[in-house]
């Protein structure tokens, strides 16, 4: 694959992630508006000054972006609507980024949402797909948690995984999620209850599982030249990839779309792997946190766990990996959990993380992941951050 | 191995019965062929017209060639499963109210993986059998069973909510005078039914099973399916303990139209085999949907023997082909009727049968009571919703689906005679 161009001269600024709630009695066109209110107050910015609008949710029906704009006084000339969940901020961004370089729009927001009712969890569940309509809820009705039971199973069988293993990796997080004043998580978590907790769909239990919750993600996407006129703190974007439906005959899945795409992502980037200050991979479940770490080229097919074994993924450790305590100890609020990662890995190298700050961090990788249609994630995206102008 | 059954203890009646709940219903138009292939006890799957691929889940294009022609065919059974959970929590209520329950990955031998329902006696990472079977919803679903039998494989809770056993069941033989009531009692018993019930009309008219089915211990009850009376008095008797009602309640006469100089055995003809099986259905029915969770006894199925007259008019038999008819396309509103509470409706069709006198004049081949009775067992314990019982009935089903008016054609020739 030739490489493609560059994405330099782009800026991604004003990263804002609204509290997250376990339930809410508000909408998605409510946790949307406010976490781009919060995007563009960090910029200094006015609805009316935005031209662009992009936006991910799984809550709004009958709504879509389109309808966003009449509802939030918009009057965008670029609308992008990107129904990928977890892979969505990768892929939300590659088609910012180039719109802003082509001229088509100068100012972008970027906004993922969602909100939570007490059933919407369960109706979400019951419309999600037809192959999971067909071929899925009626075996059990377990949802994701069965589905990834099912890949974790698989992985543990065919590398030698352990529990312990991905309980490292959630205990890790939540020590993270304790410096985020925002995580939904506020307690600590040892790796005694990690392994007594109760089973959910085996070898799955309760800690692997990420909480449903209401919350949004919001972060602008303009020129370096508009940023730096602004005087604002921002990001440069070195590379980004995406790819869906990949090794769609592999009997089960194992390995990722990046495994295409990663040799494209880091020469684009210039840098290799272990040249980044963190990792923020999409943690729905740490299974899925170790393939990222595998397919992205930080170890070999099956390493993971070895590879995690001698690390210290906290954000003050030597692999500094999901710093704001991902969605596991986060909270996931739908298509927000898709730009968790991206927006703390914009605080981190701009220097705006706060609490998790990880002490002069330059660059950042982060990855999503997403849509189980049946019985696998479709959806993979990656995308290398670089420091453009700390606060 | 499967832990045996026991027969379930005597029901406190201070309790309340579990109210039925159901898996998912609701599937893609192109995913209705898998069930469709279940309700006959086959495992079907696409495989394109154009370079073969076996697509899973249905589709309505190819995803190797985007060919649109996706033909559905029975598939080897063979597949390996290689990964499985146990799910211990459900917002589904259906599975919730029957948890852990084990689902699993199978690659199939055919191809494509698919998500199924794993047996308990499957292990890790073995070679399985693949069926398709109908749930409570009523839809196919994928099993996986171990590669072979196992020991009381069929009283593994999950086979037990994919059938309509009629082991530890109760069943009502609805006409005590047909033909096929002895042979059908003996299959029940053979098949482990807890007690078998036989409605009794006329009782002061003697016939030659009778004592048959005294000597298998069969309960005799009065009821005479024309008289709506003694149908709901038997129903306040037995209705809450009758787990699968099997109707053989027939009423069977030679002559069309104009072979017939009234209305007179055409109004008996309606009588018995249409508004009989509705007499039943509202006597019986509801109180059978009210139990249709109700445990290891719960009510499963109502089963319908119908002649296979009922799909294309049959002469000589051409007024009662037309009662035939009315009766399939009733049951098929009772499967409607029936679906919410997971209540099975089992239409078994046949041929000209071999111990009904008026049949006498018909060359071979007949079905006997015999073949019936294992078909009708047969099809409760693979929780079957169409049994085609014979040549005859396979024959004329195989027509039909070819191509309905030719076969009308073909039934309706006028002869060279004239």
């Amino acid at each position: 694959m030739a490489r493609p161009a560059s994405y330099e001269g782009v800026a991604l600024v004003a990263p804002f992630s609204t509290p997250y709630q376990r339930y809410s009695i508000d909408t998605a066109h409510h946790w949307i508006a406010t976490a781009l209110r919060g995007s563009l107050r960090a910029a200094g910015l006015k609805p009316g000054d935005l031209d662009g609008f992009q936006v991910a949710s799984f809550t709004l029906f009958p709504d879509t972006a389109v309808g966003l704009t009449q509802h939030l006084g918009l009057c965008p000339r670029w609308l992008d609507h990107i129904p990928m969940g977890g892979a969505s901020a990768g892929v939300a961004l590659r088609r910012a980024a180039r719109a802003v370089q082509a001229g088509d729009a100068e100012i972008i927001a970027c906004v993922a949402g969602d909100t939570n009712h007490i059933d919407s969890f369960r109706q979400l569940l019951s419309s999600f797909s037809r192959f999971a309509m067909d071929a899925s809820y009626p075996y059990g009705y377990g949802g994701p948690n069965a589905s990834f039971a099912l890949l974790t199973d698989r992985y543990m069988t065919d590398y030698g995984a352990t529990r312990e293993d991905f309980g490292r990796l959630c205990v890790a997080q939540r020590a993270n999620a304790l410096k985020n004043p925002n995580a939904v998580m506020k307690k600590p978590l040892t790796m005694e209850q990690y392994l007594d907790a109760r089973p959910i769909a085996d070898p799955i239990a309760l800690f692997d599982c990420v909480m449903p919750c209401a919350g949004a993600e919001a972060f602008l996407v303009m020129s370096e030249d508009r940023a730096r006129a602004l005087n604002l703190p921002y990001a440069r974007l070195a590379a980004a990839i995406e790819r869906h439906n990949a090794h769609a005959d592999d009997p089960i899945q194992l390995r990722g779309g990046w495994t295409m795409d990663v040799d494209v992502l880091w020469d684009q980037a210039g840098m290799a792997p272990q040249e980044m200050d963190l990792v923020q991979t999409y943690d729905d479940y740490p299974v899925i946190s170790m393939m990222q770490i595998e397919d992205l080229g930080f170890c070999a097919k099956g390493e993971a766990p070895a590879f995690l074994r001698d690390k210290d993924l906290t954000v003050s450790g030597d692999f500094p990996h999901n710093t704001s305590g991902g969605q596991l100890s986060g909270g996931q609020a739908g298509a927000a959990g898709g730009f968790i990662g991206m927006v703390e890995a914009i605080r981190q190298v701009t220097g705006q993380a706060g609490g998790t700050q990880v002490p002069g961090a330059e660059h950042a990788l982060v990855s999503g992941f997403g849509m189980i249609n049946f019985d696998r994630g479709l959806c993979s995206s990656a995308a290398v951050l670089t420091t453009g102008a700390r606060a | 191995m499967t832990h045996p059954l026991s027969p379930p203890p005597k029901k406190d009646p201070q309790k309340r019965s579990v109210s039925p709940t159901r898996p998912p219903e609701v599937r893609s138009r192109a995913a209705l062929h898998l069930s469709a292939a279940a309700a006959e006890g086959r495992f079907a799957l696409q495989r394109c017209a154009d370079c073969g691929k076996v697509q899973y889940p249905p589709r309505d294009a190819c995803s190797a060639c985007l060919s649109t022609d996706l033909p559905w065919q029975d598939m080897a059974p063979g597949g390996t499963l290689i990964a499985e959970t146990t799910v211990r929590t459900s917002p589904r209520l259906y599975f919730r109210e029957r948890m852990p329950w084990r689902a699993g990955t199978v690659q199939l031998d055919a191809g494509p993986t698919v998500l199924a329902h794993i047996h308990g006696d499957v292990a890790r990472h073995a070679r399985v059998r693949v069926t398709a079977r109908l749930d409570q919803a009523g839809q196919g679903v994928l099993v996986a069973l171990p590669e072979t039998d196992t020991p009381n494989m069929e009283d593994d809770p999950l086979m037990r909510a994919l059938s309509a056993d009629p082991k530890h069941r109760r069943v009502l033989i609805t006409d005590a005078r047909s033909a096929q009531a002895p042979a059908l009692a003996r299959a029940l018993q053979k098949a482990g039914a807890a007690i078998i019930f036989a409605g009794e009309p006329e009782s002061w008219r003697p016939y030659p099973q009778r004592a048959e089915l005294e000597a298998l211990g069969v309960q005799i009850l009065p009821m005479d399916v024309t008289d709506t009376a003694s149908v709901q008095k038997l129903a306040g008797e037995i209705g809450g303990k009758t787990d699968i009602l099997i109707n053989t309640a027939r009423f069977l006469r030679p002559g069309g139209v104009l072979d017939r100089g009234d209305t007179g055995f055409a109004r008996d003809e309606l009588e018995v085999n249409y508004l009989g099986l509705m007499r039943l259905a509202q006597a019986f029915g509801p109180a059978m949907c009210a139990r249709a969770s109700d445990g290891v006894n719960a009510a499963a199925a109502w089963v319908n023997l119908l002649s296979v007259g009922a799909l294309s008019n049959a002469r000589p038999f051409g007024a009662y082909s037309a009662s035939q008819a009315g009766a399939y396309s009733l049951s098929q509103s009772l499967r409607a009727e029936f679906r919410p509470s997971g209540l099975r409706v089992m239409n078994v069709f046949f041929g000209p049968t071999e111990e009904d006198d008026w049949y006498q004049p018909l060359p071979p081949p007949r079905v006997t009571a015999a073949a019936l009775a294992r078909s009708v067992v047969d099809g409760l314990q693979r929780g079957l919703e169409d049994v085609w019982c014979g040549d005859i009935a396979q024959d004329l089903r195989d027509r039909f689906r070819r191509d309905p008016k030719v076969l009308e054609r073909e039934m309706t020739l006028g002869g060279e005679g004239a």
